[in-house]
């Protein structure tokens, strides 16, 4: 039964833990030259630490409560950042993308707004807010708030405008029509969008923590160049990447539960 | 006449024989901006009559459709549906367009019983089995080809038993197999449920073959209006089918031809 079970679906071969495996073969293989090349003393640790060395370097920092702690209050600011910002963006979107009027009044000035790199106003956030967390909620929340305003605008606006028309045919009133054609129709674009703001969300923080911070990542990065800690700063860089990479999955998870109809799934 | 039908042990569905819309089109014309696209038009069709339009591209079929589901208003004249002027949308009417309109991230059955507030789902099925695809409620609409596409939206538009059903060259983009398969379903749910029906095509085969009668427009003109009381279903093989065909064919052409001396098959011949 079981047997039969795996031969009928979609793709039994990705199944195979041999499989699996090919494409872990080549980083694995790196990191154990790079091992090597440490342990022989042919890359200094001023450059480079050895791979042991890092991870000797995590679990130190896990038993201290150092590294979760920093984590956390990365993530924290991640967080809140990305939900202002976010938010404002999706429901500006939504207005804009739905009424015509609110358009002509605000998109322009979005637009004009959105040419700004954010990151360039840090010297003017730091004069308004210091260099606590406000300063860096406020650029969080700005980077994470055009991609997100762009892609549910656009969304709603590239929809068929055949399928409202038959919304309406079909007697759906403006509050059926906006649950089950305008958001539906709108969601792959916003999903894209909400992509392309949990990038812009880290990269945003990794910028504000370096530059001042008494806490998170970047601070613990910066914190340990001053002491030569080769290792706590890659230890750091790894953490970004692996918290960008949930960020990403989180959002494929997402894609999965809500485009199950979308070609992207395979269908 | 009302008619409970048993369905899967429920009797959940109504039909109304007999039920079909009676259109009464006065004087209508439709222009946009200076653009004259439909000139006083004067048509009246019976209920349960099945009345195809055919004419060149951009003569305005689409838009005479259009004004009879209520999705455009008239520029002037007025359309009387049982007696009463049509206003806004006409909530009788169900329209089908050659796109088919469905959602794609609903599933099939979820898109036939579409704003459907009253046993939905068993409804939505009753309609897909009408159509032939009762196995495959679940179905994404990105997993049917063109024809169970188009299949889906004739489900979807007689779900709520219309009374008039406006069908604006629903096969266009379908294959000439798939073409006469839907052409059989339409035909035969048509004469299961008696609604009247309007299709615009552009393939005179097809409008003899369903139409009870044939409306030819010309530059917003009707120009022909030819019944067609051939017995159903027809055999497109037949020597009246052909020469209704060239008929008509003549006629949007502007064709001249010599007088047959002894005509097989004189259909009467009403232009406007
Ligand atoms: N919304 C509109 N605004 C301006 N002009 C329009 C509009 N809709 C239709 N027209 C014009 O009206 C004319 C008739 O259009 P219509 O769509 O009714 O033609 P049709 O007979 O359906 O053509 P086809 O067979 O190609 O579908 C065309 O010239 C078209 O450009
Ligand atoms: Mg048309």
């Amino acid at each position: 039964m079981q047997i039969a079970q795996s031969k009928t679906s979609a793709s039994p071969w990705r199944l195979l833990p041999l499989q699996q495996l090919i494409p872990w073969i080549v980083p694995a293989g790196l990191i154990f030259v790079w091992q090597v090349l440490s342990q022989l003393g042919l890359l200094s640790t001023r450059i480079l630490p050895a791979p042991t060395a890092i991870v000797q370097a995590a679990i130190q920092l896990t038993l201290s409560g150092e590294l979760i702690a920093n984590v956390g209050i990365s993530l924290y600011r991640a967080l809140v950042g990305f939900l202002i910002g976010g938010s404002i963006g999706f429901g500006l979107g939504l207005l804009n993308g739905i009424s015509p009027i609110a358009e002509r009044f605000l998109d322009s000035t979005v637009q004009m707004i959105r040419n700004i790199p954010h990151l360039a106003l840090i010297p003017l956030v730091i004069l308004w807010f210091g260099i606590g967390d406000p300063a860096r909620l406020f650029l969080v929340a700005l980077g994470v708030f055009f991609p997100i305003y762009i892609n549910t605008f656009h969304g709603i606006r590239s929809l068929d405008p055949n399928l409202l028309e038959m919304g309406e045919v079909y007697g759906l009133r403006p509050r059926e029509l906006f649950w089950t054609i305008i958001l539906p129709g709108a969601l792959p674009s916003i999903l894209v969008g909400l992509r392309y703001a949990l990038g812009i969300m880290w990269v945003t923080l990794i910028v504000a923590e370096t530059i001042a911070a008494n806490s998170g990542i970047g601070y613990m990065a910066m914190n340990a160049r001053e002491f030569m800690q080769t290792d706590v700063v890659v230890l750091s860089i790894l953490m970004y990447a692996l918290l960008g990479k949930l960020a990403d999955s989180i959002v494929r998870v997402l894609e999965h539960w809500w485009l199950p109809w979308h070609p992207s799934q395979g269908i | 006449m009302m008619t409970q039908i048993e369905y899967q042990g429920m009797s959940i569905h109504s039909v109304k024989y007999e039920n079909g819309a009676r259109l009464k089109i006065q004087n209508l014309s439709k222009a946009f901006g200076d653009f004259q696209v439909l000139k006083d038009i004067n048509l009246e069709v019976s209920p349960g009559e099945f009345v195809t339009v055919v004419g060149k591209s951009g003569c305005g079929k689409s838009t005479l459709l259009r004004l009879l589901g209520g999705l455009d208003q008239p520029t002037q004249g007025q359309i009387y549906q049982n007696g009463q002027v049509l206003q806004g949308l006409n909530r009788d009417a169900r329209v089908m367009f050659q796109d088919s309109r469905l959602l794609p991230w609903r599933r099939v059955l979820d898109n036939v019983s579409l704003g459907l507030k009253h046993q939905a789902q068993q409804q939505g099925q009753w309609a897909l089995d009408q159509v032939g695809l009762g196995d495959r409620p679940q179905q994404w609409i990105m997993q049917l080809s063109g024809g169970q596409r188009q299949r889906v939206a004739l489900a979807r538009a007689l779900v709520s038993q219309p009374r008039l059903l406006l069908l604006d060259e629903p096969l266009g983009a379908l294959d000439a197999l798939t073409r006469i398969g839907m052409q059989n379903l339409i035909e035969t749910l048509w004469q299961e449920q008696r609604f009247t029906a309007l299709l615009v095509t552009h393939d005179v085969e097809e409008a003899v073959c369903l139409g009870d009668r044939v409306i030819v427009i010309e530059e917003g003109n009707i120009t022909l209006n030819l019944p067609i009381t051939l017995p159903r279903p027809r055999d497109t093989a037949s020597v009246p089918f052909a020469e209704l065909k060239v008929q008509i064919l003549d006629r949007i052409l502007k064709r001249q031809r010599p007088p047959v001396s002894e005509p097989a098959y004189t259909a009467p011949l009403f232009a406007t």
